[in-house]
């Protein structure tokens, strides 16, 4: 039987077992939503603007094992989407993105919403199409699916021009597809594991540094198992948190510009160094110089080539699927008569740091909430189970560092592009995924405005989102970074004429709630999440003046930290 | 270091814009790239001079290969290879001089293709250099015009970039 390019389209969503789409429709896009609306198993999340639609397909993803999926016509709608499908592609977020795109015979002629959608989007997506035939359709969106969520993941482009989704022809669905020049790795060269194992066998001052791959590719288990049977001290990238239990004693908190003392002192200081998915970016090793000042060995496991040796040197390189290296480390060295080395001299040296350091530590006030507060209530309140999505800025730091993630896929953020306006649509997606669960957006008064339209949305499918806004007045990162390296000028920083965020939830048909003393945080909170069924906006006003610490200033080392001033 | 690149890759639209994409997205350098259909029609061959620290050419061939419609990358220059260049030179060809071009295309064993009663076209292939000490043997005052297609590259022997 013959079917239209845009039947053809929701045909493959359905043979992908795709449960949700995220879009907006449009001209270039009216034959697929026509077809969509012919049928009931594909169900469409009609969000308020595009970026919105991409950040909950990417919330989806991130806190389940499956594709997001987005829908958008072309012009002003792929453009709105592509801080989404960017944000995705920093984060190595699987998703596929169509989009409509003008007729074919009117490509190239600047005909009405057309922008060069692949041009676009080159330099953000894993790969892209366009589709010139409609019988190339099913193929291309088979493609599409398979490179998003093979290999290393990520966004996949399929613009599909009006007339093609018009055209008819038959339907079958691919069961597999093989493109030749791509050939995810499988496997860890066993030699390279074996030199590996005997590094870490003759580590003295060993650690585990493992980052969001970790979470993408399932591997928070093997992990643990490798830090439980080695005895050393394990740190996660802000992308990694979950990826090994927060709470347990071989964590040494995150690393990186608002990691613990610790970690940065033990990621400084260590003799062998084995990184798991992870990338050595600018915001984590800071000053690679200065990081390379300090002789150490260092074993990079990742799914992307390029990602090792990109910024440090590495002296064991192992390309391969996580699971399957990890696993294949653990054998051997379960295997092996040889005992790691004595590390109690390391550990000792550690504790130091973490007794010097103060961990994580802010003075409370009973005057004024504090932001680090209002998030270990939502830890303590939440027991550590919660979904929390957040937006960037200062939020998002002690978001990262107070609430303890045990499980990994619980902390959805933003890390690689530092989208604000990413924590609401993305908690949509979540919620979607969980329904029953407590999902919470820690958010400030500055990202929520950036996606706030997105509260009608929720509405719409009543998602019980609980929306945590710190609201200091302030951009608060921005003027944090004015106050220590532009001498307290602080430009355009301040969030004046805000609105009144009680009534704003009201308006939208949502609990909103204005919580300013410190006393009133907890039964707030709770008040809030015992209301299972609706969506609760919290506006705490928080002190302005509060910086994130520890931190280390862009550009410096990992052992030229800032502890807090006032502790 | 100069570094020679060769690749294969899917002769689809957008393919070379992905490769040109890539290194002025990330700030690498090339000195010339070339690009045609090879005998099987599917692929094309694009041969990159580029140059680099040996980290920079490192990332340069794993982001090439990163490259969903690239099929196989090979660094030339790292063994050996024979690299050749076409070039063509319109020059002045007036009185004494004509005898002269003439000799000079002879010893570099370029070929004249074009006569005109004041212009010679010349054809010469080779390495980049000989090309380059052919420009300053004839000397500037008299190139009207030059035009080259950039480095083509293969490798010698049993060095051989398949799919
Ligand atoms: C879309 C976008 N624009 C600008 C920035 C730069 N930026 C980073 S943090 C920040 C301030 C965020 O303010 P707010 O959401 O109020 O959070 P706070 O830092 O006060 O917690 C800004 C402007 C960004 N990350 N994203």
């Amino acid at each position: 039987m013959e079917m239209t390019g845009a039947e053809i389209t929701i045909r493959c969503l359905q043979e992908e077992g795709v449960e949700f789409v995220f879009g907006y429709p449009g001209g270039a896009v009216l034959h697929i939503y026509d077809a969509l609306f012919q049928q009931d198993k594909v169900k469409h999340i009609l969000v308020r603007h595009e970026q919105a639609a991409v950040h909950a397909a990417d919330g989806y993803a991130r806190c389940s094992d499956k594709a997001g999926v987005v829908l958008v016509t072309s012009g002003p709608g792929i453009t709105n989407a592509v801080t989404g499908i960017a944000t995705a592609y920093m984060d190595s977020i699987p998703m596929v993105v169509i989009s409509g795109q003008v007729p074919t015979y009117a490509i190239g002629e600047d005909a009405f919403q057309e922008v060069d959608a692949v041009g676009i989007t080159r330099p953000c997506v894993k790969h892209n199409f366009l589709v010139k035939d409609v019988k190339d359709i099913a193929s291309t969106i088979k493609k599409a699916f398979y490179l998003a969520k093979s290999g290393r993941p990520g966004p996949v482009l399929v613009d599909i021009p009006k007339d093609i989704s018009n055209q008819k022809c038959g339907f079958v669905y691919p069961d597999s597809i093989a493109i030749r020049a791509y050939q995810p790795p499988g496997r860890g060269d066993s030699e390279q594991i074996r030199q590996a194992a005997e590094l870490l066998m003759q580590a003295r001052r060993p650690m585990i540094y493992a980052g969001g791959g970790v979470v993408l590719s399932d591997s928070s288990a093997e992990l643990t198992d490798l830090v439980k049977l080695t005895g050393f001290p394990c740190t996660n990238t802000l992308m990694g948190l979950g990826g090994y239990p927060a709470t347990d004693r071989q964590f040494v908190g995150m690393l990186g510009m608002h990691g613990t003392y610790e970690a940065n002192m033990a990621m400084q200081h260590c003799d062998v160094l084995v990184a798991i998915g992870a990338r050595f970016d600018d915001r984590v090793i800071g000053n690679v110089e200065h990081f390379a000042q300090v002789p150490r060995k260092i074993i990079h496991i990742d799914i992307d080539p390029s990602s090792i040796a990109k910024r440090v040197k590495v002296d064991v390189p192992i390309v391969g699927d996580l699971k399957l290296v990890l696993e294949e480390l653990l054998s051997v060295l379960r295997k092996n008569e040889k005992k790691t080395g004595d590390i109690a001299d390391w550990w000792k040296q550690i504790e130091e740091w973490r007794e010097f350091g103060g961990g994580l530590r802010y003075k409370n006030s009973s005057e004024i909430i504090k932001p680090q507060f209002v998030i270990e209530t939502l830890y303590n309140l939440t027991g550590g189970d919660a979904y929390v999505t957040s937006d960037v800025g200062q939020h998002q730091m002690w978001a990262a560092q107070y609430y303890k993630f045990n499980h990994p896929r619980r902390w959805i953020n933003s890390g690689g592009l530092g989208t604000m306006g990413f924590g609401l649509p993305a908690a949509m997606g979540v919620q979607l995924m969980h329904p029953d669960a407590t999902v919470a957006c820690v958010t400030g008064e500055g990202s929520i405005q950036m996606n706030i339209q997105e509260l009608s949305t929720c509405l719409q499918y009543r998602l019980p989102i609980k929306v945590l806004s710190l609201n200091n007045r302030y951009l608060g990162m921005v003027r944090q970074w004015q106050q220590f390296f532009h001498g307290n000028r602080f430009s355009e920083s301040y969030m004046d004429a805000l609105p009144d965020f009680v009534k704003l939830a009201e308006a939208y048909g949502h609990i909103g709630m204005f919580i300013e003393k410190p006393s009133d945080v907890e039964p707030a909170m709770k008040e809030a999440f015992s209301r299972k069924n609706d969506l609760v906006f919290m506006d705490f006003r928080t002190d302005p003046a509060e910086n994130v610490y520890p931190m280390v200033p862009g550009g410096k080392g990992l052992s030229e930290v800032v502890l807090s001033e006032d502790l | 270091m100069r570094h020679i690149i060769s690749l294969l890759m899917e002769n689809e639209a957008g393919a070379l814009s992905r490769v040109a994409g890539l290194f002025s997205a990330r700030g690498y350098n090339i000195e010339s790239l070339t690009v045609a259909p090879t005998e099987e029609a599917t692929l094309s061959r694009m041969t990159i001079v580029t140059s680099g620290s040996d980290a920079v050419i490192e990332q340069i061939t794993k982001q090439l290969n990163k490259l969903i419609d690239v099929v196989s990358v090979m660094d030339l220059s790292e063994g050996e290879h024979i690299e050749r260049e076409l070039m063509l030179v319109k020059t002045r060809a007036e009185g004494e001089a004509r005898e002269e071009l003439k000799r000079m295309t002879d010893i570099f064993r370029g070929r004249i293709l074009d006569v005109s009663d004041h212009t010679y076209t010349i054809e010469l292939t080779g390495s980049r250099t000989k090309l380059d000490s052919f420009l300053v043997a004839i000397g500037r005052e008299l190139i009207l015009e030059t035009v080259r297609t950039g480095v083509s590259g293969i490798g010698r022997g049993n060095r051989i970039l398949s799919l």
